[in-house]
């Protein structure tokens, strides 16, 4: 087969720029294998990182070609003709090479608050396939933190780190708000120190993400519409009262025990 | 004592943050302990996320008839009678209640008509045991842990990679030191108590499912500290990983499919698992394929088919159909629902098989076969361990998940992994509680230990002119493929004993490029030498058992011998180096109290 080129980015916090590396292609090759083989030999110092090879962990994260994909389940022979320019996520401060400092992301994580379900009944909660699969589709996220980066509000704006989750936890704010059992109420928190208003639905982050989650219409806009309508709409947030009421008799339902 | 390095201090420090690990944490942070987890990678991204199938326990949601003891009798027939019956009893009994709890944590299962969490069939379980999230089961069980840990506000020391553990004066564990794979930089912890989670073995084979953290550093660790190694010549090989393209070979195709009514031919297009139906299994596999189709409407209707048989029986019939020339283009068999199921069923119940199939290897799994043949895939054996709490022989050290041994025998149902690590991970939390209330802890901290482990650590920035790790890691993979595989014999075996001595001569003689902050290259010479000790217990166990059982084959000893059923194969090793001669003994098995082994004899 013929060769493939790979310009990668190398370099620390202090600079970098790219180095070529030029190999023989294999057949069905992506572009983490062709990393591993530069690696193996040419640069064993290479820095990425990776686990499952497999779409699963979400730890190989990079832009390729500029856009913000898997290096696990980016296909070679898919890439246009050419070199192939893989560089570290843009939005995250660089460690070494295309390993970034993802932290902000654990940050934002510790600061949801945990599911709060009523006591568990004898045999279990019961809850139904139709109920639980609204956050089954967010809860296939693999926190690779592509959305993250893709999101222009935080990789435009430094300083909005601060006071924006960011899609990745949008999507687990709206997991939370819609399931089943949960009683807790973090829609105060959501619009004032989550900066959900921030994100201007521009799709980018549904856009790049390697699970197919619809970010932005099954999690952000629905979201909103809790969120900011109870905030400001008296009429949607007496509406919001009387759905809440009518989760909270399908919570006292799903938890009945079992006959 | 005082710690040339960042020093931490915590009363339970658990290495590893999979499924194990992480429900080891809940269990000791709800005792008011000081925890922390320290893991080589972020958190969230650890072996378990790849577990695809589910977690077995026995619920009765879909059927009543199934309880613990059908379970345990399963588990402990799955395992070749090798397991620890104890473990394999405790499983069989917690198991509902982990499964339950997951979901007072935020765990969303997929669920039955009845809004009960649904359970699908698998290989070896007499009825359909596994809950499950489509085929991404053990992602939701990470993030579940992981989301529980951190709403605790567990401390996580993240891409932090253990060297050693630490012993006090008395030999009791004191601690262990690290370092920070972002810097490069040593960090040191002392603790009461030290949890091993650190998962398997798997990298040390050319084909495997297992990821780059699979280099048995816990095992290795354990051994170094004093510790017993069991079993460690069982080594489980999936009989369904990818084949095809060269670049995923290996990569893991869930046994759902199987269970969800996938069949495997051979290039003839005959379903050859009847063919292979072991005496041990006839009574309970259908002989026909008519009779095997019934099954999966109504368990009552027929037997299981044989493709359900245990991995090890599925993965050595394969094994032979490639060897007899029947196999695939490209070495291995074909695995098809495509003829047996509707797009939408399959694209509903498998959907990461769809898109991995779709988007590495550009098959469409609901029109086309898969080739999938063996892939290295877990470690039956390990660390020896008190069932009750988890204890190793060394005070102040214990284990839980694929790094410990013996609930598995020598070979593990699909299923039973994940309901493992919530089970004994739970326990390895509670037995280093109990451990430190009662008032044990170590005196001291020994720090020419530490030195050692950084000299060591630091050896290959010193060697202008010895190998690239990456090399040795290669030669190694190929080796042990080629040597210690899924079928064994005896001069094969001990080849691989004399060449592991070269190796870890070559191990000795590593050069490192570039700096110490996040090195891929350096962190594979810190892992190499736990990747040596444990091919070496594998070759040196798998020597001395001389007959088949489980995951442990021999071609010039096809039959399982009772008298090898009795014992397992225990390694110890005196000076604490990872090339340090090992001892390998033989140690009796528990002995199952009455009640127990009659729970085997029913239903042969």
């Amino acid at each position: 087969m013929a060769n493939v080129t790979m310009r990668v980015w190398r370099g620390d916090a202090s600079g970098g720029d790219f180095e070529s590396y030029t190999l023989e292609q294999n057949e069905g090759e992506v572009v983490l294998d062709v990393i591993h083989r530069i690696q193996a030999t040419d640069a064993p110092d290479l820095a990425c990182r990776w686990n499952c090879k497999a779409g699963k962990c979400g730890s190989c994260s990079a832009e390729i070609n500029g856009k913000p994909s898997l290096m696990c389940m980016t296909r070679v022979d898919e890439l246009p003709e050419g070199p192939i320019t893989v560089t570290p996520m843009r939005t995250f401060p660089i460690i070494r090479d295309l390993v970034t400092d993802v932290s902000f992301n654990f940050a934002m994580a510790a600061k949801v608050p945990a599911l709060l379900p009523p006591p568990m009944p004898e045999g279990g909660y019961r809850m139904f396939q139709e109920d639980v699969a609204r956050g089954q589709e967010f809860r296939k996220c693999i926190e690779c933190f592509l959305c993250q980066d893709v999101c222009h509000v935080i990789r435009d704006h430094e300083d909005n780190k601060a006071h924006y989750a960011g899609p990745r936890f949008f999507i687990r704010y709206a997991e939370l708000e819609m399931h089943p059992l949960d009683t807790n109420d973090r829609r105060d928190l959501i619009r004032e120190e989550m900066g959900l208003g921030y994100c201007n639905i521009t799709k980018c982050c549904t856009e790049v993400c390697p699970e197919h989650i619809k970010i932005t219409d099954n999690a952000i806009i629905p979201l909103k519409e809790r969120v900011v309508d109870a905030h400001y709409d008296p009429i949607a947030w007496l509406g919001r009262k009387i759905r809440r009421r009518e989760k909270k008799s399908a919570t006292d339902a799903a938890v009945q025990p079992a006959p | 004592m005082t710690s040339p390095y960042e020093h931490h201090d915590y009363d339970v420090l658990i290495i590893g943050a999979g499924g194990a690990g992480l429900r080891a944490a809940i269990e000791a942070k709800q005792r008011g302990l000081r925890v922390a987890i320290i893991t080589k990678s972020l958190l969230g991204k650890a072996h378990t996320v790849m577990a695809e199938g589910g977690m077995a326990a026995a619920m009765g949601n879909v059927y009543e008839e199934d309880n613990w003891k059908v379970h345990f009798r399963d588990t402990m027939r799955g395992g070749k009678m090798l397991n620890n019956y104890r473990m394999a009893e405790l499983h069989a009994k917690e198991s509902p209640e982990r499964v339950l709890e997951l979901e007072q944590w935020g765990a969303l299962f997929d669920r039955t008509k009845d809004g009960k969490i649904l359970q699908r069939d698998f290989g070896g379980h007499r009825y359909a045991r596994l809950a499950h999230v489509g085929d991404r089961t053990g992602l939701e069980l990470i993030r579940t842990l992981q989301q529980k840990v951190v709403s605790m506000g567990t401390d996580v020391f993240m891409e932090c990679k253990v060297l050693r553990l630490v012993h006090d004066e008395s030999g009791a564990i004191a601690g262990c030191v690290a370092y920070w794979r972002p810097s490069g930089e040593f960090v040191t912890f002392a603790a009461k108590a030290v949890i091993l989670a650190t998962g398997g073995v798997g990298k040390s084979w050319k084909f495997t499912s297992n990821s780059w953290e699979s280099t048995g550093d816990g095992h290795a660790m354990a051994l170094w500290a004093g510790a017993n190694l069991i079993d460690m010549e069982c080594i489980q090989f999936h009989p369904t990983g990818m084949v095809w393209p060269l670049s995923v070979r290996g990569l893991l195709v869930t046994e759902g499919v199987r269970g969800d009514g996938g069949v495997l031919r051979n290039s003839e297009g005959q379903r050859f698992m009847f063919n292979y139906v072991a005496d041990m299994f006839r009574a309970e596999t259908a002989e026909s394929e008519d009779e095997g189709d019934r099954w999966y409407d109504d368990h009552t209707a027929g037997r299981r088919p044989p493709e359900l048989l245990p991995r090890d029986e599925v993965a050595r019939a394969i094994n032979a159909e490639v060897k007899a020339g029947r196999g695939s283009p490209h070495g291995g068999v074909f695995l098809d629902i495509a003829s047996r199921r509707t797009p939408e069923f399959i694209r509903r119940r498998l959907p990461s098989m769809y898109h991995q199939f779709m988007e590495l290897a550009g098959v469409d799994i609901t029109r086309e076969s898969m080739e999938i043949g063996p892939t290295c895939h877990y470690i039956m054996g390990g660390v020896k361990v008190d069932a009750e709490t988890t204890a190793t022989s060394v005070p102040g050290l214990f284990a839980a998940g694929e790094v410990a041994a013996g609930l598995h025998g020598a070979n593990r149902l699909g299923g039973n992994s994940l309901s493992d690590l919530v089970v004994f991970g739970r326990r390895a939390g509670m037995g280093a509680a109990d451990y430190i209330e009662g008032g044990a802890g170590p005196s001291g901290f020994d720090l020419a230990e530490v030195q050692l482990a950084v000299k060591d650590a630091l050896a290959p920035f010193e060697n202008e002119d010895g190998e690239n790790p990456y090399d040795v890691q290669r030669d190694l993979q190929e080796m042990m493929q080629a040597n210690v595989g899924i079928i064994r014999t005896g001069s094969e075996i001990n080849f691989a004993i004399e060449a592991l001595g070269e190796f870890a001569e070559r191990v000795r003689n590593l050069s490192v490029k570039g700096g110490r902050a996040y090195n891929p290259g350096w962190n594979l010479a810190t892992d190499l030498p736990s990747m040596i000790t444990v091919s070496r217990c594998t070759a040196l166990g798998a020597a001395q058992r001389k007959e088949s059982r489980g995951g442990h084959t021999r071609d010039d000893f096809p039959k399982a011998d009772a008298e090898y059923g009795k014992v397992n194969f225990a390694h110890s090793l005196a000076n604490g180096a990872f090339d340090g001669a090992i001892t390998t003994e033989r140690s009796a098995l528990l002995s199952m109290p009455a009640e127990l082994a009659q729970l085997l004899e029913e239903g042969k």
